[in-house]
């Protein structure tokens, strides 16, 4: 896809990393020569200097032939205006991004979506937000994907090695246990596996699986892999993030607690969050930590602006007892060395933006032309998870699924029917109307009929 | 430099190289040659080094700025040899640094010979040689870099050492387009080309070898006396592709883009045509008691300004034989070259308009000593960087020049022939004056000349830096 993407700070460079890796065909303007230069010199982009809100420059990158124009610069009004010049200089019905990070206009984002026909509106801090809230809501699972209307869930947690499920074959999941989940996926060491029913899981696995909402749930127990979420958590740093975090937390009935340095800051967190404690003082001093009760605290989210004292903190807790803890690191570049010390979850906001625009930007491909409602890709790029509608008769529909030859390393994971989600087991059929989600690895899937061998 | 990845991109080119070998070999077997299995024995060698030095793929990746100049160096070096075994085992040429010599001449779209009888190689010999025009005329690694898995890194390194000009830039955003579009422009012009040749009455072979010699500006004839005894309206046509293919190609991708405005303000575009046109005028005067007609007249000045600007090299007349100052006037468009981002060689127009500016700049800073003034090239204000290398450049090719003239000259020859010998390599012209003029060759310098003229040669094509990267201890070292 032709993608336009405008300013190229520490976001923008993010996410032109990562399209750049998917093989799309990406112009990058900025206002700064150097910048763009120094940046971008090792990636195969086409860089333009200019402003962002000119039209005539947008013009010269070539608006005219893009698919997707991501507005990433420093203000949220050049991202808005700058979207909306893209959307009426366009021919091609050019979809538009816009990184709006007041939190004044996150609020309006139906608003702006519908009026200033803007496609996607992001805003980091609270997209990070939420991936921290939801470590310590579900903090089972180390990531939830949502399909279908009737929601159904994609939970991908990792086997410990106490567990219940350590040495467990995958057919007497549903057989003994009783558990409406299907395994659709695990990933062992570099390999990614797509299992059949004779599947045996071992410690250190990372299983997806698929399901109702409340049939994970109760998966979940069964094999008793703490379903509880955290009771209190302790945030460090109140900015942003800090304060999108404790208001969802606080919204689900989590005690929560943030300690801040900044004095005026404290005053504007207390005077929003009437719920939640604010306690001002230093984080990364040891004392404040135990005096606010570390000790006894569910989890942990260190959210200052400084990575190295983020890491430090958490590292930290985690000498102190045997907290839950979340990290915020925003360099991308060390990833590697800060992943193998003890830090538990670690959180890159750029990253966490990054995905959710190749999210957009897969699905927009993947449906260009197709009946493919929703596609994710997963373990690492080797797994792809796509939903249809099946809107014709064809060659799936109607034949019992044990009668049907699949392609190697496909699965049927859910079919939703009239409102309700089945996992399908071999006598069920798929039926003109349905939503049928599926999960495969190497296989050229375009169209529902391709799971056929 | 990591070795590893230089390996594996020189496994990359001898297999190419492989492949293209086998056209030249189903020439020689179309014209029942005995020799042109000598083509197919050396596209073996070369796919079994290639395949043996792609058994292990590189460990780290990564192809650098210094890599791709260190790799485009290498790799032309080795083509070159690699190409001149098929003259040794068939008995074209004798010498092995005679036929490394002609292949080097060749890759480079130089076009300078040794061949003292051009007619009596054989019709493989004679494509082969042509073919490493087209060949070397847009680059064979900026081909590759659209076909390779990369091993992460840019290949736009690669077309940075390949492509000619100070500033080289990709047309659209990636790479592979970039190429793709390049490449189309330079095959649909030699495809038209052909046709029109075929039309005014030259057999396919010789069309297509003709066609090689103009697109790439190489200028390798498969006569004795070049293009002088084929017909006016066929010298019409070689001038104007000549021409053509010495223009920017930048140019054709905005009258592609139908940006025409655009195209027909490149500065540097009509600074050449301006000087084309100069040229043909001065020398059409001085030469004009030479010829019967004023259109012979000016058919010989255009046909010789044509070749020597865009840095082809073929001739229609023994340009030696003009009076002193058309010589002059050749010698000046030898140096200055054709258009950056062409095939042509030389100085390049854009690197002359800079200087130009430049100097126009130097004056108003006398002036106005506190005067800001920036260099503008299309309206566009030229980094410092840019005007600062070109100056380096032009040191540099003076170096190189004075040394090569000095090392040649031992031989004995005359300066004019030493000089233009020097010239005619260094800015991948072919033939220059004197012993070396358009009637003459290169077979008489010594092994050491030959050697210095490969070097200048190759070092002209890829634009000086890379060849002396390469000849830098420095960059031979593993831990840089």
């Amino acid at each position: 896809m032709n993608i336009i993407v405008v300013g190229c700070g520490k976001l923008g460079v993010a996410i032109v990393e990562q399209l750049v890796a998917e093989g799309h065909t990406i112009t990058v303007i900025d206002r700064n020569k150097d910048r763009l230069g120094s940046r971008l010199g090792g990636l195969d982009v086409m860089t333009y200097c200019g402003d962002g809100c000119s039209a005539a420059t947008l013009d010269g990158a070539g608006i005219d032939h893009a698919n997707l124009f991501i507005a990433a610069m420093d203000t949220d009004e050049t991202n808005l205006l700058s979207c909306v010049i893209a959307k009426k200089k366009s021919k091609s019905n050019c979809r538009t991004i816009a990184r709006v990070r007041n939190p004044i206009y996150s609020m309006e984002t139906g608003f702006l979506k519908q009026e200033l026909d803007i496609d996607m509106v992001i805003n980091p801090e609270l997209a990070t937000a939420d991936e921290f809230a939801r470590i310590f809501k579900f903090p089972y699972a180390s990531q939830i994907d949502t399909f279908l209307i009737q929601r159904a869930e994609l939970v991908h947690f990792k086997v410990k090695p106490d567990s219940k499920l350590n040495d467990v074959m995958l057919m007497d999941i549903k057989t003994k246990h009783n558990c409406k989940v299907l395994v659709s996926m695990v990933e062992r060491g570099d390999e990614v596996f797509i299992p059949n029913g004779h599947f045996v899981l071992k410690e250190g696995d990372m299983v997806g699986v698929m399901g109702n909402q409340k049939d994970i749930y109760s998966f979940f127990q069964k094999f008793g892999l703490g379903t509880k979420k955290a009771s209190n958590v302790i945030i460090v740093g109140g900015g942003k993030t800090g304060y999108y975090v404790a208001r969802i937390l606080d919204n689900s009935g989590i005690s929560t607690k943030i300690i801040e340095l900044n004095r005026e800051r404290c005053d504007f967190l207390s005077e929003n969050l009437p719920n939640v404690d604010v306690i001002c003082g230093d984080g990364t001093a040891k004392d404040i930590l135990i005096e606010e009760g570390i000790q006894n605290a569910a989890g942990l989210a260190a959210l200052t602006d400084i990575d190295e004292e983020n890491i430090l903190l958490s590292l930290n807790a985690r000498s102190i007892t045997d907290v839950k803890t979340a990290t915020k690191v925003s360099r991308t570049n060390f990833e590697d060395v800060i992943s193998q010390l003890n830090l538990d979850t670690i959180i890159f906001p750029n990253r966490i933006v990054s995905d959710r625009v190749l999210q957009f930007v897969r699905s927009l491909q993947y449906t260009m032309g197709s009946n493919i409602e929703s596609f994710r890709r997963l373990g690492g790029g080797k797994v792809e998870a796509l939903g249809f509608k099946v809107t014709d008769c064809s060659s799936v529909t109607g034949t019992a699924l044990m009668n049907m030859k699949l392609k190697e390393n496909v699965l049927i994971c859910i079919i939703s029917r009239n409102g309700k989600n089945i996992i399908p087991s071999g006598s069920d059929t798929i039926e003109v109307g349905d939503r049928v989600v599926i999960v495969h690895a190497n296989a050229d899937i375009k169209n529902i009929e391709d799971i056929l061998e | 430099m990591n070795y590893g990845v230089v390996a594996y991109i020189m496994g990359w080119i001898l297999k190419a190289e492989a492949a293209f070998m086998v056209l030249p070999f189903v020439v020689g077997l179309l014209y029942r040659e005995y020799s042109t299995y000598s083509y197919l024995i050396t596209a073996g060698i070369c796919l079994v080094c290639g395949l043996l030095l792609n058994i292990k793929k590189p460990k780290k990746g990564g192809l650098f700025l210094k890599e791709g100049f260190f790799v485009v160096a290498l790799g032309w070096i080795i083509m070159s040899v690699f190409g001149a075994i098929p003259f040794v085992i068939s008995g074209d040429i004798e010498r092995f640094i005679d036929a490394v010599f002609e292949t080097a001449s060749g890759f480079s779209t130089t076009g300078s010979t040794i061949l003292t009888d051009v007619e009596a190689m054989s019709h493989a010999g004679l494509f082969w040689r042509s073919f490493t025009h087209l060949l070397g005329g847009m680059g064979v690694f900026v081909f590759l870099s659209a076909l390779l898995p990369m091993l992460g890194g840019n290949p736009i390194n690669l077309m940075k050492a390949e492509s000619t000009g100070p500033s080289v830039d990709k047309l659209v955003p990636r790479m592979k387009d970039t190429v793709k579009i390049l490449y189309s422009i330079y095959l649909a012009m030699a495809a038209t080309e052909c046709i029109i040749l075929l039309i005014c009455g030259l057999d396919l072979f010789e069309a297509l070898c003709t066609t090689f010699g103009t697109v790439g500006t190489g200028g390798f004839g498969i006569r004795n006396d070049s293009l002088a005894s084929l017909s006016p309206a066929v010298q019409w046509v070689v001038t104007i592709f000549m021409i053509l293919s010495g223009v920017n190609y930048s140019m054709y991708f905005l009258i592609l883009r139908k940006k025409f405005k655009q195209a027909v303000t490149l500065e540097e575009v009509r600074l050449y045509l301006f000087i084309i046109v100069l040229a043909v005028v001065a020398i059409s005067f001085n030469i004009s008691h030479l010829y019967p007609t004023t259109s012979e007249t000016v058919r010989q000045a255009s046909f010789q300004v044509g070749t020597l600007i865009t840095s082809t090299g073929f001739a229609t007349a023994d340009f030696d034989l003009w009076p002193e100052f058309s010589k002059a006037v050749l010698v000046f468009c030898m140096f200055m070259g054709a258009c950056a981002g062409s095939t042509g060689g030389g100085l390049k127009m854009s690197r002359i308009l800079i200087m130009i500016k430049s100097m126009k700049k130097q004056i108003t800073t006398l002036i106005h000593p506190r005067a800001v003034v920036k260099v503008r090239m299309d309206g566009n204000v030229l980094d410092d960087e840019v005007v600062h290398s070109t100056m380096v450049y032009v040191s540099i090719f003076v170096s190189i020049f004075a040394i090569s003239t000095l090392i040649v000259s031992l031989d004995g020859n005359d300066f004019t022939t030493n000089f233009t010998a020097v010239l005619a390599t260094l800015n991948n012209m072919g033939p220059g004056l004197n012993k070396v003029g358009p009637t003459c060759n290169f077979s008489f310098f010594s092994d050491l000349s030959k050697l210095t003229l490969i070097f200048d040669m190759l070092a002209g094509r890829l634009e000086l830096l890379p060849l002396l990267l390469i000849m830098a201890p420095k960059s031979w070292r593993k831990n840089l």
